[in-house]
């Protein structure tokens, strides 16, 4: 049986990936070599920078199925239109105009099943790729990467999760920023969710989102205090008065930030840092069984 | 010809809407015998596919010109296509009848 925690924020910049980097590496490190780390912020995927050494494997397409419409049979009847949930779908019998729209069509195939003339075939449309990483058969990380200029993230997202490379002891998903589709989809089937959040009043909003969310979709969670100073203290007052269990808590560091931009936050790894992982996997051994 | 312009109400003295897709209803003005007509717009609360659906529907009402705050990129592309001219007018205080005195001069 394989572990599946998902690291999500609601606000971005909050530490999603340097949160999920550090755990992998620290799992790695000291508990299992069966681990995986799984980029699922599609739009932008990051994570591969802080491992150099990781060379892409292969490139999996990921296709979404696009109806077609046959001018010569199609008898602009509409009821595709009617069928369609989305308004994809455009039929102007007077100017003998058919056509699907690719950016609103959600592949439900209800205008293939529903036409009367077998007049729409679905046809594959490329919307983004899963690239394993140094390993064709268990890779270590993995990342989703959206074709620029596509709106269907959640999908990509969809076909990442529930990859058959997915199968390590442990996997880590790196969630997206925000509480919507995409995050819900990270989230789908995860045993236990991280919830990386910053003291400011904007990470307690979106901190508060992400809580609702998670009570919604009654998953377990756990919360990481990122940059922890005690300039709000408001975020502490809130978790604490809402019975919300703090599992960590990482000091600010401007030192740490540099580190962080220059991709390097796996070399030199201070005591101190060691310490606050070696605490937050304590944690969650206790919510979830990591150690063997 | 046929203009149509996007309309907050039923009335000539609504206020203009300045979404196109969103618009409550659409003023058809024909610019030949001076009248109006007031058609709803029925997928004005549709979740998505708004504008593409607003352009089918001026394609099919035959209209030669759209007067609207903005158009989005899905609706462009189809109105551009059968050729339907756009304009765009940042005046969400005028009324459909002052858009109308305007065009008329």
């Amino acid at each position: 049986m394989s572990i599946k925690i998902a690291i999500a924020s609601g606000k971005g910049g909050t530490g999603k990936t340097t949160v999920s980097v550090n755990l992998f590496h620290f799992i790695k490190e000291n508990i299992t070599q069966s681990v995986q780390l799984v980029d699922c912020d599609v739009e932008e995927p990051n994570d591969a920078i802080f491992f150099p050494n990781y060379q892409v494997q292969e490139v999996i397409d990921v296709n979404q199925l696009i109806p077609t419409i046959d001018h010569v049979k199609c008898t602009y009847c509409r009821k595709c239109v009617e069928y369609c949930e989305f308004n994809a779908i455009v039929i102007i019998a007077s100017k003998h105009y058919a056509d699907v729209n690719p950016a609103l069509c959600h592949s439900c195939g209800a205008c293939a099943y529903i036409c009367p003339e077998n007049a729409i075939e679905e046809k594959a449309h490329l919307i983004g790729e899963i690239q394993p990483f140094n390993n064709s058969c268990q890779p270590p990380l993995l990342e989703g990467r959206l074709v620029i200029g596509s709106p269907m993230q959640t999908m990509v997202i969809k076909d990442l999760v529930n990859s058959s490379l997915l199968k390590a002891d442990i996997q880590l998903l790196d969630a997206p920023p925000g509480t919507s589709c995409p995050v819900v989809a990270t989230l789908s089937q995860t045993d236990y969710t991280i919830l990386v959040t910053e003291p400011s009043p904007f990470g307690l909003h979106d901190l508060k989102l992400m809580i609702e969310l998670l009570h919604e979709i009654k998953q377990p969670f756990g919360v990481v205090i990122n940059k922890a100073d005690d300039q709000f203290p408001e975020m502490e007052e809130y978790l604490l008065k809402s019975n919300i269990e703090v599992i960590g808590k990482i000091p600010f560091s401007t030192n740490y930030a540099y580190l962080y931009a220059q991709g390097k936050i796996l070399q030199n790894i201070s005591e101190d840092i060691q310490k606050v992982y070696e605490q937050i996997l304590t944690q969650i051994n206790s919510k979830v069984q990591i150690y063997a | 010809m046929e203009i149509v312009i996007t309309s907050a109400g039923d009335k000539l003295t609504d206020k203009f809407d300045l979404r196109f897709g969103r618009a409550a209803y659409f003023c058809v003005y024909n610019t030949q015998d001076k009248t109006s007509k007031f058609v709803s717009n029925d997928i004005v609360n549709v979740q998505g596919g708004a504008g593409t659906k607003s352009a089918e529907k001026m394609i099919e009402l035959g209209v030669k010109r759209v007067i609207s705050g903005d158009f989005g990129p899905k609706a462009k592309q189809l109105l551009n296509k059968f050729e339907i001219q756009m304009v765009m007018l940042d005046e969400s205080d005028s009324t459909i009848e002052s858009i109308i005195a305007k065009i008329s001069k």
